[in-house]
C-alpha cells in the first residue's frame, strides 16, 4: 500500500470499488478505491460532481438578483449563500451597512449556524455516533435515535426549528428568504417578533450547552478511536475579527500551516486570490483550492468548526468560549486536531450561535428603521463569510447596466475537498486495507466524509435510506461482487 | 332594479355597456382573468376569463351583458381549461419564480396559485430572451413576457408614446421596443409612465429596487388574487360601506 493513495502506481492490475453515490452532495458523489488481489489499497479517491453552472447562467442577471438566485444552491445552508452574496453585492453598491442592517443579518447568519449545526449534529451524524459505526445499520437512522435515545432527538428537533424561525423572522421565510438586499435588508425584527424567539432563547442555549456535553461524552467513552479515526495533519484557513475573536460574519483571513505557524493573518478577502488558487485534477469536477504561498500539491486546507474554534484566538460570548478551552486542553490537546473534533467543535458553535442570538435579541437596533445605505458605485464585489461548513467566498463583476458578467464561487466544501480525500484515505488505511467489505466497512468511509459536513443534504440517510452500490471488478472491468443498499435501507447480494 | 344576469346561479346586476367581466366584478364575483384589466378597452386576448353560455365558450371580458344570459365560469371544466393556459404560459416563456423580484406581486404566479396549478405540465421551450438593460433606470426582461399588451396599451394610449409593440406571428410572437435601436435606452420612457405600472408579470422594472419589499408584504402574500382583483374592480359601496349592487341583485 503506496503513503499517498491518490493516484495508484499500476491501476491496470486493481480492482474496483466504487460507493455511488455517497451521499447527496449536490446529489452526485462517489468515492472510488482501488484494490489488489489481497484486498490492500492502493487507491482512494471522493469524486463530488458538482455542477456550478450558478457562475455561467448568473450571467447577464442584474446584480440585485444574485442574493435570492444563488441561495438556491443549496436547500441546507441558503441563508449562506443568501448574505455572501449580499456582502458582495454591498461593495457593489458602495455601501456601509446601517447598524440594524448589519444586526439583522448577524441574527439570519447565527440562526442559519443553529439550524444547520443541529440538523447535521442530531439528524445526519448521531445514528453513527450514538449506536456506532458498524452498528445495526436498520436502526443507525434518526427513527432509531427517537426510540433509544427521545429526549436526545427532541433537543435535536427543537434546536433546528428554532433556528429555522430566527431565518424565518428575519429572512422572511425558513428556506429561501429574500431578508438580505444590496446595502441592508429589507425588514426589521419588531418588537413582537422579537419577543417570540426570546421566550424560547434560554431553553436553545441550555440545550445547546447540553450537546457540547454529549460531543464531549462521546470523546470521552471512545477516546482512541475518536482520537485517532481518519486522523491527519492539514493546515488551515478561517476567518477571524480584527482582535482575533471568532466571528462567522465578518472578518479578514487566516491562514496558518499544520505546525500552526502563521501564513497570513487579518488578510483583506476583497484579494482572496493573492493567496488562494484553485487546482484542477482530471478525475475530480471539483477544483482543489491551495495556499499559493504553498504551492498546489501540499497547500491545501481544512476549513469549518474544527478549523475556526481552534484557530481563533478567543470566543466572544462566554459559555462557547469556557468550552472551547477544555476542548483545546482535552487530552493534551489530542481532539482538536481529529476527524471527529469536527463534531465537538460545531457543537461549540452552536452554542455560541445560541449566545449571540440571545445577546442580539436584546440589542434595539434591531427595531431600528434605518435599513439600506447606499454609496460609491464599484464594479466588482467580494462577499466572504463562514458558512456552517466553512469559509464561503462569492465574487462578482458587474457591467454598468447592473447586469452580472463575471461570477466566482468558492464553496465550503470546494476548500475540505483535499482534506476530505486525506480523511477517507486514512480512514481506508486503518479499516479497510485487507479486509473483506461490509457494509459496515463502508459506514466507515461515509463516516469520515460526514464529519466535515460537506452539504451532504442527506436527508434519506438521516432516515436510513442513503442507496449505495459498491462493485468489485476485474482488472478487465468484469464485475465479480456486487453490494447494493437500495433505497429501504435494505442491504442486498446483488451479484450474478 | 337593474337588469340581471345569471353567473354560476347568482343574479348578476349590470349597467348598459357594461362587459360580463365588469359586471361580475363590480358585483363582487371573481372571474379569473389576466390580460384585462379596468383601465384599458377588454383585450380578449389571454382567454383564462372563458365562460360558457348556452353551451358555447366565450371570453367574459368581451361579452357584453344582456338580460337573461346564463352564464358558467366557475365549473372545473373551466378551471380546468384555465389551469392549462396557465401552464403553457409558464412553458413558453422563463419563469423563475424564486429569483424573480416580481414573485408575490405576480398575477401569473398569484394565478397558478389560484388555480392550483402544481406542475408545468408541459415541456418547457426555454426561448432566448435576453435583457434590455441600456435604460440607466429601467429594466427589460422579455423572458417573462406573456404578450398581454398591456404595456402596449398603456403607452400608446395613456402615455402616448408608443414604446412597445408586439412583433411576429403565432409562436415566435414577442415584446419589441420601438426605437431605431431596438433598446430602451433610445426611447423616452419614464419611470412615472403608465406602462410602468400595469406589467402584470416581471418584465418591465424599474431598477436597483428589486426584493425590496419583504415577504409578508407583497400584493399576494396575504389574499389570494381572486380575491384582491374584486377590491380593484369599480364598486358601487355605500357611505356604510355596503355594496349598493349586490343588495339589488339580492
Amino acid at each position: 500500500m503506496g503513503n499517498d493513495l491518490e493516484t495508484a502506481a499500476h491501476p491496470e492490475n486493481l480492482r474496483r470499488v466504487a460507493i455511488d453515490p455517497v451521499s447527496r452532495v449536490e446529489g452526485h458523489g462517489k468515492v472510488t478505491l482501488l484494490l489488489d488481489e489481497n484486498d490492500r489499497v492502493h487507491q482512494v479517491r471522493l469524486h463530488i460532481v458538482e455542477f456550478r453552472g450558478f457562475e455561467k447562467f448568473i450571467q447577464g442577471r442584474p446584480y440585485w438578483e444574485a442574493p435570492v438566485m444563488v441561495q438556491r444552491l443549496c436547500g441546507i445552508c441558503p441563508v449562506s449563500h443568501h448574505i455572501a452574496a449580499s456582502k458582495a453585492m454591498d461593495m457593489i453598491v458602495g455601501a456601509t451597512l446601517t447598524p440594524t442592517a448589519e444586526k439583522v443579518r448577524r441574527l439570519m447568519h447565527y440562526g442559519q449556524i443553529l439550524q444547520s449545526h443541529a440538523l447535521h449534529f442530531f439528524h445526519l451524524c448521531s445514528p453513527d455516533l450514538l449506536f456506532g459505526f458498524d452498528s445495526d445499520v436498520t436502526k443507525r437512522n434518526i427513527v432509531g435515535v427517537v426510540g433509544a435515545y427521545p429526549e436526545i432527538a427532541k433537543q435535536g428537533v427543537l434546536l433546528r426549528k428554532f433556528g429555522q424561525e430566527v431565518i424565518r423572522v428575519t429572512a422572511g421565510k425558513r428556506v429561501h428568504g429574500t431578508g438580505s438586499i444590496p446595502g441592508g435588508v429589507n425588514k426589521n425584527v419588531s418588537i413582537e417578533e422579537r419577543d417570540y424567539l426570546l421566550k424560547d432563547i434560554e431553553q436553545i442555549v441550555s440545550w445547546s450547552r447540553e450537546s457540547v456535553a454529549i460531543a464531549r461524552k462521546l470523546f470521552e467513552q471512545n477516546l482512541d478511536l475518536y482520537n485517532d479515526f481518519g486522523r491527519f495533519k492539514a493546515h488551515t484557513l478561517n476567518m477571524v475579527r480584527a482582535d482575533g475573536a471568532l466571528d462567522l460574519y465578518h472578518g479578514g483571513l487566516r491562514a496558518r500551516d499544520m505546525d500552526g505557524k502563521t501564513l497570513f493573518d487579518h488578510y483583506d478577502y476583497s484579494h482572496y486570490w493573492d493567496v488562494i488558487f484553485e487546482d484542477v485534477k482530471p478525475w475530480s469536477y471539483m477544483k482543489f483550492p491551495f495556499l499559493r504561498s504553498l504551492g498546489p500539491e501540499t497547500g491545501w486546507y481544512r476549513v469549518g468548526p474544527l478549523s475556526r474554534v481552534t484557530q481563533c484566538d478567543f470566543i466572544p460570548t462566554p459559555l462557547a468560549e469556557a468550552e472551547r478551552k477544555a476542548f483545546m486542553a482535552f487530552d493534551n490537546g489530542k481532539a482538536a486536531g481529529a476527524t471527529l473534533g469536527f463534531h465537538w467543535a460545531r457543537m461549540i458553535e452552536m452554542l455560541h450561535a445560541a449566545e449571540v442570538i440571545r445577546d442580539l435579541l436584546h440589542d434595539p437596533d434591531l427595531q431600528g428603521t434605518d435599513l439600506v445605505s447606499k454609496g460609491v458605485r464599484q464594479d466588482r464585489g467580494v462577499g466572504v463569510i463562514e458558512a456552517p461548513r466553512g469559509t464561503l467566498i462569492h465574487h462578482y463583476k458587474v457591467d454598468e447596466n447592473d447586469q452580472i458578467v463575471r461570477c466566482n464561487l468558492i464553496v465550503s466544501t470546494t476548500h475540505n475537498n483535499q482534506a476530505m480525500n486525506e480523511a477517507i484515505r486514512q480512514v481506508a488505511r486503518q479499516f479497510i486495507d485487507g479486509k473483506k467489505l461490509t457494509e459496515g466497512l463502508l459506514n466507515h468511509i461515509e463516516v469520515a466524509i460526514r464529519a466535515f459536513d460537506p452539504c451532504l443534504s442527506c436527508a434519506t440517510h438521516a432516515l436510513g435510506k442513503m442507496p449505495l452500490e459498491v462493485e468489485l471488478l476485474d482488472a478487465e472491468g468484469g464485475r465479480v461482487d456486487m453490494l447494493t443498499r437500495n433505497t429501504s435501507g435494505a442491504l442486498c447480494d446483488t451479484s450474478d | 332594479m337593474s337588469e340581471t344576469f345569471q353567473l354560476d346561479g347568482a343574479a348578476v346586476p349590470f349597467e348598459p355597456g357594461q362587459t360580463v367581466m365588469q359586471a361580475a366584478l363590480a358585483a363582487g364575483h371573481y372571474i379569473p382573468h389576466l390580460c384585462y384589466h379596468p383601465e384599458f378597452k377588454p383585450h380578449g386576448s389571454c382567454k383564462l376569463c372563458t365562460v360558457k353560455l348556452n353551451g358555447r365558450t366565450t371570453a367574459s371580458c368581451t361579452l357584453p351583458a344582456e338580460a337573461g344570459l346564463n352564464i358558467e365560469s366557475n365549473i372545473e371544466e373551466l378551471n380546468a381549461l384555465r389551469r392549462t393556459l396557465v401552464q403553457m404560459l409558464f412553458a413558453e416563456g422563463n419563469h423563475f419564480c424564486p429569483s424573480c423580484e416580481k414573485s408575490g406581486n405576480c398575477v401569473l404566479q398569484a394565478l397558478g396559485y389560484d388555480l392550483e396549478v402544481h406542475a408545468t405540465g408541459f415541456r418547457h421551450l426555454y426561448p432566448d430572451r435576453p435583457l434590455d438593460a441600456s435604460h440607466p433606470d429601467i429594466l427589460l426582461d422579455f423572458n417573462r413576457c406573456v404578450l398581454c399588451e398591456l404595456c402596449v396599451r398603456a403607452s400608446s394610449e395613456v402615455d402616448g408614446k408608443n414604446v412597445f409593440a408586439l412583433s411576429g406571428r403565432g409562436i415566435t410572437k414577442h415584446l419589441i421596443v420601438n426605437s431605431a435601436s431596438g433598446l430602451l435606452k433610445d426611447t423616452d420612457i419614464a419611470l412615472t409612465d403608465k406602462a410602468m405600472e400595469v406589467c402584470p408579470v416581471g418584465v418591465i422594472l424599474k431598477k436597483r429596487v428589486g426584493f425590496s419589499q419583504p415577504i409578508g408584504a407583497r400584493r399576494y402574500d396575504q389574499r389570494p388574487i381572486s380575491a384582491q382583483a374584486l377590491d380593484d374592480a369599480p364598486r358601487q359601496v355605500d357611505a356604510s360601506g355596503n355594496c349598493k349592487t349586490c343588495e339589488d341583485a339580492s
